[in-house]
């Protein structure tokens, strides 16, 4: 038997995985991978917790994650391809056209 | 008594100055106007001025009334109620009847005198409008509307001196004028407010403050009776504030006579007279302006003994001649005061024509050794310019000679012996400076043959009715001895003047004694004047001839230390201690500005990892405050 804790730690792993490829990684698609990954994190420990409790409403929000996160994939790759397109890179670096400070 | 003529007095020359001045721009702007239609508005308007106040003159004599006029509540604050109303008593149609007279002559005058001039219709303007400005000061019956014909005065002199604008040195003049004059305003106002307060509030007309007065405590009547005087100093030219008068040459001669006879410098005598009733209860200050017009009276004779220009002289004169009128009022002799302003106002008006008549017959020459070196003759300038330097000498039975023995006399009977002995001395002094220059001008032996230059009968005839007046306006306040009957001083009964009672014995040696010294001081001209060689002139040197360096003074203390403390205000303060302050204040957002917007780096990842430190402590604080 798998214990609770097991499953909410390697949730809080992909968690934060997630975080820290956010954070540390300049390839949009990575950090796109790792929002993804955040999301899973967040799903796998509500699906751990619903069958915990027998509950069925974290399994409900579960979906939602999911089918919400589909729809935001289209978008998510449509707006990498056009950030590619108009730059040739997919550096986050480079897009700073709104900044307000001084450039470095 | 209620009038509603008193008003016109004032109104006449003033919608004529408003006229004129329409005309004028017409005239610049769109088609030439004549200087006759300038002329006409110009002489006619006093003339209204002074046939309204002879007829009131003449009414009063009859029916021993005062005319009054209320027009309008100008101003009603609080406590401090101003009526726009005029007061016709004694003092003020005395005052003003001479005023519009000898105005009026002035303005017949400058008709000739200005003739071809392209500022003709602006002079009549500003000259209307400086008549208008005295006459507001001489009818007004509270010290407030006193104060706007106060300043009325002082902004037409500056405009009128610096009548000749494109030469630099008429504008610093005017300038000169002004700021000398601001500073005596400045105390004239001091003083009205502090007898407003010390009042306790009353309402401001003449009357009034009379009767209020004896509810003010002393300490306070005296400052502002010092205050006023302040003002009368500014006006008057008298020590220290004298020094714009012989400046004020710069303007064209009928500007000079206006300024010296009629209007202007008598405005300060006619104030304290105003305020008699002020100045009888307190002595000291009666006594500090006597002694201050002592002083004036004697330095700028002495001035005038050096000066050159014919002009100078003549400003030096006034100056000396309103120091004896500040002794008479000072000691309370507010009648005697007056009379010599009436009497000065004759001789000084024509002194100045003339000197003009001279001047102009020259081509704008008013050194007086040049002017003898190219002689022109001038025979009816001549006798009135002799009858106007006997006036002011002070030999009877000419109009000087009463007025300024009357001063004497008052001086003696008060026991100022040093006053009278300052008065006397400065009578010789004037005695000889007038015949010096009247010796110089018109007999010193000149290589230049003498030709007669004809001049404008608007010159001339002025001249002899003012010679007239020199002659006879002394007779009007005949003393006593004499078979007199004090007519001035009974006409101004109501000014409480302390009047001149010694006996006959006394009265006949100081009139012998006067006639004395300023018969020397005729001998004295005349043994180094009649026949001096104008071909090798004076200059202007020494301690006198350079009017004992008081300008170079006043412009070491007053000019430059104002000067230096701009200077030190501009670079120092300003510019290291307030600038400094604003700059680094501002400075200072900027940078601080730059710094957050640091934060706006465009770095999605740099947001992400706020974005997580801030979900942390969110998250961290719930924990905290829910207790889980």
């Amino acid at each position: 038997m798998i214990s609770l804790t097991s499953y909410a730690f390697v949730s809080m792993m992909l968690f934060s995985i997630g975080v820290i490829g956010v954070v540390a990684r300049r390839n949009i698609f990575v950090i796109y991978m790792s929002i993804e990954m955040m999301l899973n994190g967040i799903n796998l420990f509500l699906v751990t917790f619903a069958r915990y409790h027998f509950n069925m409403d974290p399994q409900v929000i579960t979906i939602m994650v999911i089918s919400i996160a589909a729809a935001e994939a289209a978008i998510f790759l449509s707006v990498i391809i056009l950030l590619y397109r108009s730059r040739k890179s997919l550096d986050t670096d480079i897009f700073t056209t709104l900044t307000q400070g001084e450039k470095s | 008594m209620n009038t509603s003529l008193l008003v016109w007095i004032v109104l006449a020359p003033l919608l004529g100055s408003i006229l004129s001045g329409l005309l004028y721009f017409y005239h610049i702007k769109k088609s030439k106007v004549s200087d006759i239609y300038f002329s006409l508005i110009g002489t006619i308007t006093p003339l209204i001025s002074f046939l309204i106040t002879l007829y009131l003159f003449l009414r009063m004599n009859d029916e021993k009334i005062i005319f009054k006029q209320q027009l309008f509540t100008w101003l009603n604050v609080d406590k401090l109620n101003i009526e726009m109303a005029f007061l016709g008593d004694n003092l003020s149609i005395f005052m003003s009847m001479f005023v519009t007279f000898v105005g009026w002559l002035i303005h017949i005058y400058a008709i000739g005198y200005m003739k071809g001039d392209n500022g003709f219709g602006k002079f009549f303007a500003y000259f209307n409008l400086f008549l208008a400005s005295m006459l507001i000061l001489v009818l007004a019956d509270n010290p407030i509307i006193l104060f706007i014909g106060w300043e009325g005065v002082g902004v037409c002199s500056y405009l009128l001196i610096k009548f000749y604008y494109g030469n630099k040195e008429n504008v610093l003049a005017a300038n000169k004028a002004f700021i000398a004059n601001r500073v005596g305003d400045f105390g004239f106002l001091l003083g009205v407010v502090t007898l407003f307060f010390a009042l306790g509030e009353v309402d401001l007309s003449f009357a009034s403050i009379e009767a209020n007065l004896a509810n003010a405590s002393n300490e306070l009547l005296v400052l502002s009776g010092f205050l006023l005087f302040v003002g009368a100093m500014g006006k008057s030219a008298q020590i220290p504030l004298y020094v714009w008068l012989p400046d004020a040459m710069a303007g064209p001669t009928p500007i000079s006579a206006l300024i010296h006879a009629a209007t202007m410098v008598t405005a300060g005598v006619y104030m304290v007279a105003r305020f008699h009733f002020l100045y009888s209860g307190i002595e000291e200050i009666g006594l500090f302006i006597a002694y201050i017009g002592a002083f004036s009276a004697l330095f700028a004779a002495i001035i005038a003994t050096r000066q050159t220009d014919i002009k100078k002289i003549l400003a030096y004169s006034t100056m000396s001649q309103l120091g004896y009128m500040f002794i008479a009022v000072g000691l309370g002799f507010y009648s005697t005061g007056l009379f010599h302003v009436f009497t000065h106002a004759f001789f000084k008006a024509m002194l100045f024509m003339g000197a003009g008549g001279v001047i102009m017959a020259l081509h704008h020459e008013q050194n007086i050794f040049k002017i003898a070196q190219h002689r022109a003759s001038l025979p009816i300038i001549a006798t009135t310019f002799l009858i106007g330097v006997i006036a002011i000498s002070g030999i009877p039975p000419f109009s000087g000679f009463f007025s300024k023995d009357a001063i004497l006399a008052a001086a003696f009977q008060e026991g100022q012996y040093l006053i009278w002995a300052i008065a006397m001395f400065t009578a010789f002094l004037t005695a000889f400076y007038m015949f010096r220059m009247y010796f110089i001008v018109f007999v010193a032996p000149t290589k230049h043959d003498e030709q007669y230059v004809y001049t404008s009968k608007t010159i001339t005839i002025p001249l002899l009715i003012l010679a007239l007046g020199a002659i006879g306006a002394g007779f009007l306040n005949l003393p006593a001895i004499f078979g007199g009957n004090h007519f001035v001083d009974t006409w101004l009964s109501q000014l409480h003047s302390k009047h001149i009672h010694m006996d006959h014995t006394t009265e006949y040696v100081l009139m012998a004694l006067s006639i004395v010294v300023a018969a020397t001081g005729i001998m004295a001209a005349y043994a180094k004047y009649a026949n001096f060689d104008v071909s090798r002139p004076e200059d202007e040197t020494g301690l006198i001839g350079n009017k004992f360096y008081i300008d170079e003074l006043y412009n070491i203390l007053f000019v430059q230390s104002t000067k230096k403390l701009s200077t030190f205000i501009d670079k120092v303060v300003d510019a290291k201690i307030i600038d400094a302050f604003v700059m680094n204040s501002s400075i200072g957002f900027v940078n601080i500005g730059k710094r957050v917007a640091m934060i706006q780096n465009a770095n999605v990842r740099f947001y992400a990892a706020f974005m997580l430190i801030g979900m942390t402590a969110v998250f961290i604080y719930l924990y905290i405050t829910l207790g889980l």
